[in-house]
């Protein structure tokens, strides 16, 4: 860890890969708190918010999206070197995102649906988190991430501590907002027993379902999480879906979705 | 930066465009001070979301497609809700229509706060950024923070949150929103419109380049209201279609330099343009009362057609997009229920909306248990590539004689003209220039 100095203001760094620009949107999202953090921290290189670049290296980096390309390859190393601190931001830096549907498929054939010159674009086989590929400091969840979250990390850093985020499942969040459990009460299915706390229990709160988008909580029990789900209606095909969409490269959603697949060559269940 | 060529040519080349939504890169080359070629190359990697789309259920486009676009989110969700509808022969309420305006008023208030002040803005007052800025122009950065936090909080009153809301689904909303939490936004989005107000006659009195556009402008056209969450295709040339024709009269190119495709439509090989300038030419006599006030004060006429001052119409329609959102909430009643029940069946339906930047096309195919076959999309910064590289090209001859820092600077500000948005439209930009 570079050494931060009291005599300066820490520099930031905000890196882009594969995704949406929703979790680095977070950061400007902090109306109340940007400029005050301005005065924190030194924004170093933020090209979506600036065209001023302080030359590296960076004490914090925050790293949004995955690793798709050969090119993101080499520039994930590039920025490790640079940076003191290294958080990645969001579903697609920790999982791989969305974009690791392609883990499941063939990227040849992927590639040919959208681009009619599939010899144009270059692309790997999987979509990967950063930590595959380099030592990551501290992984902030969620697509997209919580601001609040974001600013509780940004504060550990500066003052030299451990970031208080919970790894708990979505379901403390219900009880502590006083939320009537919408699998128990209504029968619909949820996967906030499996999934890390973040959000503030959002879609239970909006009557629906939790569709897993903090990822795995530290211990989740996914495949008793299966029974409660095919208990409440979900045939298989329903379930490998579930599990697999916005972290379905994480470990514990990916075994259980492989789990409920029909083995190749048998016919599958629709649904 | 520079490389001179041994031929007495030179290139410059910038690592990547800031302040626009995504990454990519801009190759200008000149030979014998004429413009040989101008490319935007867009190299934001792939996601491939129209091919996973397939298999996925008729039930996830809008949770899905939302991640294209962490700023627009809602334009994803609000086009795939109506895709899917009409492949299911489902028609929704009056009500769930309206709370689907009111949502998208708060993602293009969120969206054109940020372009205006936060990416746009630093352009013509000479400044990097928004931070920078701050220092010396406190009271513009914090009026377009107080903007962009009132759009945030519309959305996140309806939706859930800002990022991905959680509270749409096909066939209309999870729940209502809290009817009491959205009138304690009254107070909020009062002050807004105050700002917004006042944000036209500041950016109406920025400089800006003598430049006009020959190009067709394409929006939507709805029954009543400015366009926003829905209509049907209208453009200034009058060459109107109806939404479902899109895939036949929008037609997508995909060009070695980008990993976004290029789009023209079928009857001209001329650039066609698409957002705000768009929707103003076509759509002005649509303006709420508030909103026609300030363009008139803003000196805006019936159409406009200099990209440059696309930031005037875009704080038009801030204007407009918090008028609507008082009327809307005024008027809630919310009788109906949330949402209707949209069973599934075979069939291909096709959505638009209007994004903050443009028209925003979808288009699914399902199979008889509601699985989905085909999925098409076509966002606006696609439409647009072609403009902004020919307004590239009409520039870069003007300003030849530009130092290679002022002609970068001027043709990145051409190019947030569109407020580009390069996650969308990879599905954008270093800069190159060759001078030989």
């Amino acid at each position: 860890m570079a050494a931060v100095t009291k005599s300066r203001r820490p520099t930031l760094a905000v890196w882009k890969f594969a995704s949406c620009d929703g979790c680095q949107l977070q950061l400007l999202n902090c109306e109340d708190e940007l400029i005050p953090l301005s005065g924190a921290v030194e924004i170093a290189y933020f090209p979506e918010a600036t065209r001023a670049v302080v030359e590296g290296p960076y004490d914090v980096s925050l790293v949004e999206g995955s690793i798709t390309t050969p090119e993101d390859l080499e520039r994930i190393q590039q920025v490790r070197e640079m940076s003191g601190r290294l958080i990645t931001i969001g579903a697609c830096a920790t999982t791989g995102g969305i974009q690791a549907l392609r883990n499941f498929a063939d990227v040849a054939e992927f590639r040919s649906v959208v681009y009619a010159h599939p010899e144009y674009v270059s692309t790997l086989e999987r979509s990967t988190g950063i930590a595959e590929h380099v030592r990551v400091d501290f992984e902030l969840r969620g697509c997209p991430i919580d601001k609040n979250q974001l600013l509780e990390v940004l504060a550990a850093e500066l003052q030299g501590r451990r970031p208080r985020v919970a790894t708990h499942s979505v379901c403390v969040e219900c009880k502590a907002r006083g939320n009537v459990c919408v699998t128990i009460a209504h029968g619909t299915p949820c996967l906030g027993p499996v999934t890390q706390a973040g959000c503030g229990a959002l879609c239970p709160t909006f009557a629906r379902g939790c569709y897993g988008c903090f990822g795995p909580q530290d211990s989740p029990n996914t495949a008793s999480m299966a029974q409660v789900l095919s208990r409440h209606g979900m045939d298989e095909p329903q379930i490998v879906r579930l599990y697999r969409t916005f972290h379905a490269a994480a470990e514990a959603f990916r075994e259980e979705s492989e789990r409920h697949e029909a083995p190749a060559g048998t016919p599958r269940r629709t649904s | 930066m520079t490389h001179r060529l041994t031929d007495g040519g030179r290139v410059l080349r910038v690592g990547s465009l800031a302040r626009v939504e995504g990454e990519g890169a801009m190759h200008i080359s000149y030979r014998d001070g004429e413009v040989e070629d101008v490319q935007l190359r867009i190299y934001e990697p792939p996601r491939f979301y129209e091919a996973f789309l397939r298999g996925r259920s008729y039930t996830e486009p809008p949770d899905i497609t939302a991640r294209i676009c962490g700023i627009c989110p809602v334009a994803y969700q609000t086009s795939a809700c109506w895709a899917v509808e009409q492949a299911c022969g489902v028609t929704v309420s009056d009500e769930v229509r309206e709370m689907r305006r009111l949502l998208y008023c708060g993602e293009w208030i969120e969206s054109h706060a940020l372009h205006v002040f936060l990416l746009h803005a630093p352009d013509f007052l000479g400044y990097d950024g928004a931070i920078e800025m701050a220092a010396d122009h406190p009271d513009v950065v914090q009026r377009g923070l107080r903007l962009k936090k009132a759009g945030n909080e519309l959305m996140t009153v309806v939706g859930g949150r800002s990022v991905h809301p959680v509270n749409v689904r096909v066939g209309g909303f999870y729940r209502w929103p809290d009817a009491a939490r959205m009138r304690g936004l009254l107070p909020v989005l009062e002050g807004a419109l105050a700002d917004a107000v006042a944000t036209v006659s500041l950016v109406a009195g920025f400089d800006v380049p003598d430049f006009e556009q020959p190009y067709e402008y394409l929006s939507l056209r709805a029954e009543t209201g400015y366009p926003i969450e829905a209509g049907t295709v209208v453009t200034s040339l009058g060459n109107d279609f109806a939404v479902e024709e899109f895939p036949e009269r929008i037609v997508e190119h995909h060009v070695a330099h980008s990993n976004a495709l290029h789009a023209t439509v079928s009857w001209d090989d001329a650039p066609y343009v698409v957002g705000p300038l768009a929707r103003y030419a076509l759509n002005s006599d649509r303006l709420s009362p508030t909103a026609k006030e300030a363009a008139a004060a803003a000196g805006l006429g019936d159409e406009c057609r200099n990209p440059f001052r696309s930031i005037v119409v875009r704080a038009v329609e801030l204007v407009e997009a918090l008028s609507e959102s008082i009327r809307i909430i005024e008027g809630w009643r919310g009788d109906a229920p949330s949402y209707v029940e949209v069973p599934p069946r075979a069939g291909v339906g096709c959505g638009a909306s209007e994004a903050p930047r443009g028209v925003l096309f979808h288009r699914y195919a399902l199979d008889r248990s509601g699985l989905i076959t085909d999925a098409r999309i076509v966002p606006p910064t696609s439409q647009n590539q072609a403009a902004v590289e020919a307004d590239l090209r009409t520039m870069a001859a003007d300003w030849a004689d530009l130092d290679d820092h002022a002609l970068q600077h001027v043709c990145e500000q051409a190019i947030r003209n569109y407020d580009p948005c390069i996650s969308c439209a990879t599905h954008f930009l270093d800069l190159t220039v060759d001078r030989a």
